[in-house]
């Protein structure tokens, strides 16, 4: 046996919008043993296509099996391990922090600095926006971690390959459905 | 075209169009429409009504495994669903073509907890190749379609569709699907690329101790033929998994029987010690490769399978080639050169004579084993023209070592999952498919007795099945493993049997027990003689254990190998 090297993968996945989806796929993960650390799922820009991204840590042999288990599940159209691929990748936060008139404006400061945005204040706290890769997000969490978080919430990440999708690196949802070549079997 | 055509209608005229001639189930409220809409169909489908849900999924797997086509089974919501999860599993772990139809509760009930709902679709997700709930009239001709076309074609497996009543009652004009919309499937029979093809070629010519391990999927590709080929043209000896036996002859002189927990010893010893291993539909789990990090550690291994999540999952494979089997052999076999490999046989031929089968036959000379059993149906059925129908354990491993199996699809047995009281209803499903086939039953005490009712069923279809039970007193493999790891406290594995004749006889299934070994053959020969079934009840030596034996995930070169024969 190779010795494993554990890396985290980012794995985008079209499924088809059928009821009962996201449990097939939440339940491979957990019965084959898989190791996601997160998830996030919604609308493609075609209709009846789910995009999922989600994170997965494994070794090589690990993020294989993921990959082409998940790959067998009928309602799985595609789907793609972007990690080599230069991409944007994004997740976004809500945070609402404790603030009294001597710390709102240290709170605003670290805000500006991250490119995050307040969408709600009171007198007593601070709703937080931020959109940004994941280690950015940790960052301000763990600043702001220091002024009493009330409430968080994260999405996950996404993830888009950089570039137009004619030059060869397709991940548009139209052209995987269409590659699906499952299309018209007679049978 | 115009007619207006009930679920239940829908139902029955999309099986008779995938050609479905027998359908295993059990009525109840749920699924009682459809059962109602039968009797306008009753004549090209044939319902066999079950004792128990579970029999009617076995009996739908040994239809399966026996035809090559799709089996069908049938049943109510709640515990009728729930009983058939068993026999999906056990079709899902050995890749056996199964449709189940279940009926589930009103779609205005969903999600209340009524009365016999059960949340199948969910519960049985990880047990079948996919699975649906129709809740709307309108997706159920396309269901039944994918149903049947996603059971049988790339790697088969099971599929259940789950129906409620109000769909089943419900009606529509009716037009079976002439195609399947599925995006996401992609079963097609691959040829693998030339270049793959030229490395297993270049590989295999250069090996010098080349050995083939065949799966289940050369027969499902119907290559055995192709098989033998390339096996007879390079001169490479031909192990097994237990799903492969029968792929490749074991009367054979290439034949290395199979290999793993219980394999042959000198299969196992060619497995470690080959440089070239070409595995072929076979899944290469624990069983056959014993401690994953140890198996054949001198090999570069070519894996071949339909199924890309096979690559590697397992082991590390030098070549994995993702393709159909026969198109993958047609391709190869071209490019393998005749070889002779007269070393590399020579030595198989030596370990093959230090110990083999022989040898138990030879030591236990004056008490009733059940490896004698099993050489003497050999004998009886003209040397194996017969299919076997095993359950789980120790007579499903002496079965595999000492009845040579010749012909495929001739041995039907739950390898994966191992479920116990498997054999009598897969037998009762292998023989609907081949009413002319001398068809043997051959179960344990313990296991038969999990699906004994079913014995109504061989009954009520007058079925002239075979039943062998190798009746030791024990569950007899847990038993070994308590005689082996656990210093041979018994705890739970001894049992409380009936007279397995009287029970047989309270069905209207003449029988006999047989206590002696010079009886086995008339015994065998009177069972083959009645028309209709026969039970023979052989009550085997107690204690004897099945080896070779390797412990669970040990080496298999670390195997215990049987005793020596008494020199005579």
């Amino acid at each position: 046996m190779t010795a494993t090297q554990t890396k985290s993968h980012t794995i985008i996945a079209w499924l088809e919008d059928k009821p009962g989806v996201l449990n097939r796929v939440t339940g491979l993960f957990s019965r084959r043993n898989f190791n996601i650390e997160s998830l996030t799922v919604g609308h493609s820009e075609v209709k009846g296509i789910s995009r999922m991204t989600f994170v997965a840590r494994g070794d090589e042999r690990d993020l294989q099996q993921v990959e082409t288990q998940l790959d067998k599940l009928i309602n799985v159209v595609h789907i793609a391990d972007v990690s080599q691929e230069p991409t944007v990748v994004r997740e976004m936060a809500l945070i609402k922090v404790a603030t009294s008139g001597q710390t709102r404006g240290e709170i605003m400061q670290l805000v500006s600095i991250y490119h995050a945005s307040v969408v709600d204040v009171d007198m007593t706290s601070l709703i937080i926006q931020i959109v940004a890769p994941e280690d950015r997000v940790d960052s301000l969490i763990k600043l702001l971690d220091n002024y009493g978080i009330e409430e968080m919430v994260r999405t996950g990440q996404v993830a888009m390959v950089r570039g137009s999708s004619r030059h060869g690196h397709s991940h548009s949802a139209a052209t995987v459905a269409a590659n699906g070549n499952g299309n018209g079997h007679h049978a | 075209m115009s007619e207006l055509k009930t679920g239940g209608q829908i139902i029955w005229e999309s099986l008779i169009h995938e050609g479905v001639e027998v359908v295993f189930g059990l009525p109840g409220g749920t699924i009682l429409p459809t059962y109602d809409d039968l009797y306008k169909y009753n004549y090209p489908v044939h319902h066999v009504l079950v004792t128990h849900e579970q029999g009617a999924a076995h009996m739908a797997d040994g239809y399966a495994r026996a035809t090559g086509r799709v089996g069908v089974c049938m049943a109510t919501s709640g515990p009728g669903a729930t009983n058939l999860v068993t026999g999906l599993a056990t079709a899902f772990m050995d890749s056996t073509p199964v449709v189940a139809i279940t009926g589930q509760v009103p779609k205005t009930l969903l999600g209340r907890d009524g009365f016999q709902e059960a949340d199948i679709r969910a519960i049985s997700m990880p047990v079948t190749k996919h699975n649906y709930l129709i809740t709307d009239i309108r997706d159920l001709p396309a269901a039944l379609k994918e149903a049947f076309y996603i059971a049988r074609t790339g790697r088969p497996g099971p599929v259940l569709v789950d129906i409620t009543k109000c769909v089943q009652q419900d009606s529509m004009e009716f037009t079976y699907p002439a195609t399947v919309n599925l995006p996401g499937y992609r079963p097609n029979r691959l040829t693998p690329d030339a270049a793959v093809i030229d490395r297993v070629a270049r590989l295999l010519n250069e090996a010098q101790r080349p050995v083939i391990v065949a799966g289940q999927g050369v027969s499902m590709a119907k290559a055995e033929v192709e098989l033998r080929q390339l096996a007879e043209k390079a001169n490479i000896p031909v192990a097994t998994s237990l799903l492969g036996v029968g792929t490749f002859p074991a009367t054979h002189p290439l034949s290395l029987s199979w290999g793993g927990m219980h394999g042959e010893a000198y299969c196992n010893y060619a497995l470690q010690e080959c440089d070239v291993m070409f595995a072929i539909g076979a899944r290469l789990d624990d069983r056959l490769t014993g401690a994953f990090s140890t198996f054949a550690p001198k090999a570069r291994i070519i894996h071949v399978d339909l199924d890309p999540a096979e690559m590697g999952k397992n082991l590390t494979i030098d070549t994995p080639v993702v393709g159909d089997a026969l198109l993958t052999l047609r391709a190869l076999l071209p490019q393998v050169e005749p070889n002779e490999h007269p070393a590399w046989l020579g030595q198989i031929s030596e370990w093959r004579s230090d110990t083999t089968e022989r040898d138990i036959l030879a030591q236990e000379t004056d008490e009733l084993v059940a490896p004698y059993v099993m050489r003497q149906l050999w004998h009886a059925t003209n040397q194996g023209d017969c299919t076997v129908v095993t359950d789980v354990g120790q007579h499903q491993m002496w079965e595999a070592q000492y009845f040579y199996h010749t012909k495929p699809r001739s041995l039907l047995t739950s390898g994966g999952l191992g479920t116990m009281g498997y054999a009598l209803p897969a037998a009762i499903g292998a023989q609907m498919g081949r009413p002319q086939e001398e068809m043997w039953v051959i179960a344990g005490d313990g296991g038969f007795q999990m699906t004994m009712p079913e014995l109504s069923t061989v009954m009520q279809e007058r079925l002239p099945i075979k039943i062998a039970i190798i009746n030791n007193g024990y569950l007899g493999m847990v038993r070994q493993w308590q005689d082996v790891f656990y210093n041979k406290r018994y705890v739970g594995t001894p049992l409380f049997n009936p007279d397995f004749v009287k029970v047989a006889e309270a069905y209207g299934i003449p029988g006999r027990a047989v206590t002696r070994k010079e009886d086995v053959f008339d015994a065998i020969r009177q069972a083959q003689n009645t028309a209709g079934p026969f039970l023979l009840d052989f009550q085997v030596e107690e204690f004897t254990n099945v080896y070779p034996m390797v412990a669970p995930g040990k080496s298999n070169a670390d195997m215990i190998r049987r005793g020596r024969p008494v020199e005579n």
